[in-house]
């Protein structure tokens, strides 16, 4: 496969990179590699860390070499238009937003000339992909908010962001799972728990779902809390 | 089933083995000992598996009583460890009877200790493993630190107390390092030749706000001077990013799994467990050297840690 680029990042890991471009093609690389892997594990990877258009794989070191892991990857890469990904689910999520819950919501509206009511009607309008998980468990990636949000993170980040926060940065969206330092916008928050480790999907989101966001009331917000 | 009551928890002590791999599709980083070598070489002295769970304590460690005794190594740095008031010798193994109390103080080395006993400190695995994961609260004991009252439960015992200790000379090898090497990261041309010299020529001094996330330092800046976007990418262990600031941050055990910062270089597997050990002040230095020499070191480490030099009895 062409368009490929192996690199080093340290003694036990290698990154793949499907381009330098955040591509929905380039998406569906990683996600079809990363399935590919999953179905037909190589022994000495040890995991495995998906972005936007790149898969980071870390191997045991006294097993093989970058070199080796290449080499064993070819025949995958070769195979990877092949692979037919499963159809997307399409997950609902609950937002209350703006007031405490979101406190960038009238911010974001200011910067965008715009009323807060339109900032959550654009941000609920479209539907969002999945393009990864990272950064800490069930944090997921979701793109693309339409053009007229497009908003650059906080100039410096939040010391603790709180768990639930649904933020905006970039043309890029995502929700807090955990209460964790953070520069994205805040518009709102969810009740529903993104990672919750006895759950049988411990992650609410996987790569590759669709998402929306529906906005709800405080009453709607408190009963689903309770839930 | 034997026990270990918690008198007092220390700084913050928590139950750590070698972390849960194969989980980064979910966001999820393995967790596990920040001195991976400290954790085998303890449970190898109480005759453990080498990846048995154990407690990992940090700068001031804790009481412990065990009321049906138990055999324990405490490996690591030095807590000023004693046995109702006489000092427990490190990398030791020893037996307790029921009633005594084991305390540890302030560390009068690096920053970790740890207190490995045979059989294991059982609990419920997350993901495969005991590692505790503080910022999401899974795994290890109730997915915290320990507190003061908390009862743990010792797996089953796997043989009989026999006395060993850490050879001399594999102490020597395994000592953790204050200069540490390093491979290129993967923007590492993203920097300049001067920025380069600056961060190879400098000291770094670690930061209060280090943790078991990141390690962060202050020194040298070295801002990257490629004006690219830097795409969010997967990070590896040992990363060593550099925000717009210019002050590199080491990821560490409990790391972020992603990352949109460009990483100068990144901390060889062989001197990882000494990143677990480097303590708020410490100064640091980092050296550069090749794929090859990276290898041959883990190799070699490793070669030391399956021998039969490494324990005598």
């Amino acid at each position: 496969m062409s368009g490929v680029r192996f690199q080093p990042a340290s003694d036990q890991s290698l990154l793949v990179s499907f381009g330098q471009q955040i591509t929905l093609q380039a998406h569906q690389r990683v996600t079809q590699l990363l399935q590919l892997l999953a179905s037909e594990p190589i022994a000495s990877i040890r995991n495995l860390h998906p972005a936007y258009c790149s898969l980071l794989i870390k191997f045991n070191p006294l097993k093989i070499g970058h070199e080796d892991l290449e080499a064993i990857l070819h025949p995958y890469l070769d195979r990877l238009e092949n692979v037919t990904l499963p159809e997307p689910r399409q997950v609902e999520i609950p937002v209350l937003y703006g007031g405490e819950y979101g406190p960038d919501l009238n911010n974001v509206a200011a910067m965008h000339d715009m009323k807060p009511e339109y900032v959550i009607e654009l941000h609920a309008s479209v539907t969002y992909r999945v393009y990864f998980l990272g950064f800490v468990p069930g944090f997921a990636y979701l793109g693309e908010t339409p053009e007229a949000l497009l908003t650059p993170r906080l100039p410096s980040p939040r010391r603790k962001v709180p768990a639930g926060s649904v933020g905006i940065a970039g043309t890029q969206t995502a929700i807090y799972p955990f209460a964790t330092p953070g520069g994205w916008r805040l518009l709102g928050r969810t009740p529903v728990q993104m990672f919750r480790p006895g759950r049988n999907a411990m992650s609410l989101l996987s790569i590759g779902d669709r998402v929306r966001f529906t906005p709800v009331s405080q009453e709607r917000f408190a009963a689903l809390e309770q839930a | 089933m034997t026990q270990i009551h918690v008198h007092a928890p220390g700084l913050l002590t928590t139950v750590q083995d070698l972390g849960r791999e194969g989980f980064g599709p979910m966001g999820v980083s393995p967790s596990g000992a920040a001195d991976p070598i400290s954790l085998r070489v303890g449970n190898r002295l109480v005759g453990n598996a080498e990846a048995s769970a154990a407690l990992e304590m940090t700068l001031l460690g804790g009481t412990f009583s065990f009321p049906d005794g138990a055999v324990l190594a405490i490996t690591g740095s030095d807590f000023s460890a004693n046995l109702d008031g006489v000092p427990v010798e490190l990398w030791t193994s020893l037996r307790v009877i029921p009633g005594q109390t084991l305390r540890l103080a302030h560390t009068r080395s690096g920053a970790r200790c740890y207190l490995c006993v045979q059989g294991g400190v059982s609990v419920e695995p997350f993901l495969g493993s005991a590692s505790t994961h503080i910022l999401s609260g899974t795994g290890g004991f109730a997915g915290r630190a320990l507190r003061k009252g908390d009862v743990l439960a010792i797996g089953p015992e796997a043989g009989s107390f026999r006395k060993r200790k850490l050879t001399e000379q594999a102490w020597e090898y395994l000592a953790p390092r204050k200069v540490l090497r390093v491979t290129p990261g993967p923007q590492a041309d993203w920097f300049s030749e001067s920025a380069q010299q600056a961060f190879y020529g400098g000291r770094y001094r670690v930061a209060e706000e280090s943790n078991r996330m990141g390690i962060r330092l202050e020194g040298p800046l070295v801002a990257a001077s490629f004006g690219g976007k830097m795409i969010t990418e997967g990070v590896s262990l040992g990363a060593m990013q550099v925000p717009d600031g210019g002050l590199p941050i080491i990821l560490f055990v409990e790391q972020q799994t992603t990352g949109g910062y460009p990483k100068i270089a990144n901390v060889i597997s062989a001197d990882l467990p000494s990143l677990g050990q480097l303590r708020p002040r410490d100064e640091i230095r980092f050296e550069l050297i090749g794929w090859e020499a990276a290898r041959r070191l883990l190799t070699e480490q490793e070669a030391l840690l399956a021998s039969k030099e490494l324990l005598a009895e």
